[in-house]
């Protein structure tokens, strides 16, 4: 059973179930005319190499804070915004392993395609989370982004 | 006073923290450069641009920002997750 409040924000290791999210953010929800998803996961190649495994570190006693700012950041932003879920695995992952789930509902789709795109742009650059992937020749720590770090600048 | 890491920065210092002996207050850059002094052969690493510091497990973005002795300072890699 997953918990029905507004900002549900977790970091864990177990995975998620995307069916019982949705169920979570129609349940009673009469208001909202929109709502948008994004899951992000392990994908197979990356920076020229086949990735085998993703291992991802945090910072606990940061991680949840960060994730709860950036939520408020949004709903400052779009006050239109209705419920928001996000959940982001830790831990050792696999190819095709779900890594984060972020889904936002508003009365109408621009906020919630808007907002779910800024919460995924900040938490790329402002989220403690590090991945360190396993390729053929041994572990690496991915590398940041330039682009990553330029999408921040369309907000 | 204690500073923690993370990630790649953590596994190149081989350690999760550092105690540094340094007066508090103190700024976000001085100390940056007590532990550039503590680790120089990562001074590629822990320099301005490298490390993202976080007080209080807060992102900080301003080398001259004060830390007191109250405070959880930690220094880690630009972040990868998402």
């Amino acid at each position: 059973m997953v918990d029905k409040i507004i900002d549900y924000i977790r970091v864990q290791e177990a995975d998620f179930d995307i069916n019982a999210e949705y169920q979570v953010m129609r349940e009673d929800n009469r208001e909202d005319g929109a709502i948008v998803f994004f899951v992000g996961q392990v994908r197979e190649m990356n920076q020229g190499s086949e990735v085998t495994g993703l291992y991802l570190e945090h910072y606990p006693a940061m991680t949840e804070k960060s994730l709860q700012g950036i939520v408020e950041q949004a709903r400052e932003r779009w006050p239109v915004l209705n419920r928001i879920r996000l959940i982001h695995r830790v831990g050792q992952l696999h190819i095709s392993d779900q890594i984060v789930f972020v889904a936002v509902s508003s009365s109408h789709r621009e906020a919630a395609f808007e907002a779910c795109h800024f919460i995924m742009d900040f938490l790329k650059n402002r989220a403690p989370f590090w991945k360190k992937e396993t390729i053929a020749s041994g572990d690496r720590w991915v590398e940041a982004l330039q682009k990553d770090k330029d999408a921040l600048k369309k907000w | 006073m204690k500073v923690l890491f993370f990630a790649q920065l953590r596994e190149r210092l081989n350690c999760d923290s550092a105690e540094l002996d340094i007066e508090l207050p103190t700024l976000v850059t001085d100390v940056r450069e007590a532990l550039i002094a503590q680790f120089p052969d990562h001074a590629d690493l822990l320099k301005d641009g490298k490390a993202l510091v976080a007080i209080n497990q807060e992102l900080i973005n301003n080398e001259k920002a004060t830390i007191t002795a109250a405070d959880e300072v930690a220094f880690f890699p630009p972040v990868t997750g998402g």
